[in-house]
């Protein structure tokens, strides 16, 4: 039994539990906007379950497959990859068995959500990790892009087809993410720096990273409150987004007038917040 | 400075819920401009609140606190001004406009003495302190709003005593211990935004 939950947990610290409750969380929102979770409990429960696999079998295989750069990073050293306490065809095996069950299950469900859950998967490991992530620091275009898939399938599956809002809410993470992923390499540099991984800050300079990640939130927030609008929040809910929004922007417009580690380390962390409250909004409100 | 602990953040959470939550519904049989008026003062609280809870109390030490801070009760005292002392609204809304900028001017200049500043603080936040103080208090007396909505005057009293122990410790002059005000101070926020929230209720 003591075995079994050692592997337990190192298996769980595999998946990056918050990350994936988070982009589960833009799938169960992007599918409760169109759908009536308690009227359609069986298939809610099912998107929450199909999306924790794939996002999980992915970030499983991204683990295996940057385990060199984990090691080399002072953050990430001490991962059960890098620190020797799983083995990498182990890693290997159990990314590929749960993203196949994932993947899977997506597609029993339905084959356009199956389509659309696939993609994020499929640009989030091959384009992204194995192709980009060394060659260039705008990789992170197609981890937005697979960032934002979770929501696209969830609004998808409910909708029954791929439509403007699911669009523009995947749109909306895209742009959310180098609000999330600039100010943590930001936070970082030196530790990218010492694996090798381009990053904006060291590609180029501090300035521009917080100009875009300024420009990005803009882009973010406007393109979410669109898709609320368009989801039929009501003008109370869209005031709340409108207010949680201007927050965002004016983090990150203060932390490029004004950079420090203190408000980019809070961006960070706001920028968390607003994603998993807008999200949460759409959920109780639709 | 104090480290936040965890009875902190909840009460900074359930603070920033109940301003999201009084920006939700609104007020009711405002008109709009007291309505958006209302919203950036819950705003400003709501946002201000999870700042404080995601970045700790050391976020105080920022010389826009002040500033942003004085957005609350100017934003709130003009939307009641608006909506219940209509004939008043134009001539307070040069006030607050007038003073805002005089706060920021007098904050982010450095040639400006100390001592103006503090006074600008003081004179403007004092108004509006008093307006949300009195104001509701006044209409709930005179029967022309229902009694509870005095609690909103208890509201204004409550930013009036946060507002002055803020802009004191910034000064350098704290009433009570820098310890002391940050230990009140996430309670001092809820409570405020509480008796805001059931005032606007029973109004």
């Amino acid at each position: 039994m003591a075995i079994i939950q050692a592997k337990w947990r190192l298996y769980w610290s595999l998946i990056k539990s918050l990350q994936t409750a988070l982009l589960v969380l833009t799938g169960v929102a992007g599918f409760m906007s169109t759908r009536c979770p308690f009227l359609n409990l069986k298939a809610t429960l099912a998107v929450m379950g199909s999306l924790f696999l794939a996002v999980s079998g992915s970030t499983i295989l991204n683990m295996w497959y940057d385990r060199d750069i984990d090691a080399r990073m002072t953050r990430t050293r001490h991962r059960p990859l890098p620190a020797g306490l799983i083995s990498p065809q182990e890693a290997l095996l159990l990314g590929l068995v749960v993203s196949g069950l994932g993947v899977g299950w997506a597609f029993a469900m339905d084959r356009l959500y199956g389509l659309v859950v696939f993609a994020g998967l499929f640009f989030d490991v091959v384009v992204y990790t194995i192709w980009l992530k060394r060659r260039t620091c705008w990789s992170i275009v197609w981890g937005g892009i697979s960032g934002g898939m979770p929501v696209l399938a969830g609004r998808t599956l409910g909708a029954g087809r791929i439509e403007w809002i699911g669009v523009v809410l995947a749109l909306a993470i895209l742009f959310w993410i180098p609000t999330h992923i600039l100010t943590f390499s930001l936070r970082y540099r030196e530790d990218y720096a010492r694996a090798g991984v381009p990053t904006f800050p060291s590609t180029y300079g501090e300035r521009a990273t917080q100009v875009i990640i300024a420009g990005s939130s803009v882009m973010a927030s406007l393109l979410m409150i669109v898709a609320a609008y368009g989801i039929g929040l009501t003008v109370g809910y869209l005031r709340l987004m409108a207010v949680l929004s201007i927050g965002m922007l004016l983090l990150a417009i203060g932390s490029a007038v004004r950079p420090s580690e203190h408000v980019n380390f809070g961006l960070f962390k706001y920028a968390s917040l607003y994603m998993l409250s807008t999200m949460t909004l759409m959920m109780l409100v639709v | 400075m104090r480290k936040m602990s965890v009875v902190d953040r909840v009460v900074l959470l359930v603070t920033g819920l109940l301003a999201a939550y009084q920006i939700v519904v609104g007020v009711h049989g405002a008109p709009s401009l007291s309505t958006w008026l209302y919203t950036i003062a819950f705003g400003v609280l709501l946002v201000a609140g999870l700042l404080l809870l995601i970045m700790g109390f050391g976020i105080l030490d920022s010389p826009l606190v002040v500033i942003v801070s004085t957005i609350i009760p100017l934003s709130l005292s003009w939307g009641l001004v608006v909506q219940h002392a209509p004939r008043f609204a134009t001539l307070y809304g040069l006030f607050v406009v007038v003073g805002f900028l005089a706060i920021v001017w007098t904050r982010l200049n450095a040639d400006t003495p100390k001592k103006w500043a503090t006074m600008v603080l003081a004179f403007v936040h004092g108004v509006a302190g008093l307006v949300i103080f009195l104001l509701p208090i006044v209409l709930a007396i005179r029967g022309a709003m229902p009694s509870g909505f005095a609690l909103v005057g208890v509201g204004g009293a409550l930013i009036g005593l946060g507002g002055l122990l803020l802009a004191f410790l910034k000064a350098g002059k704290p009433i009570l211990s820098q310890e002391m005000i940050l230990t009140v101070l996430p309670g001092l926020l809820l409570l405020m935004t509480a008796a805001f929230v059931a005032g606007f209720a029973r109004g």
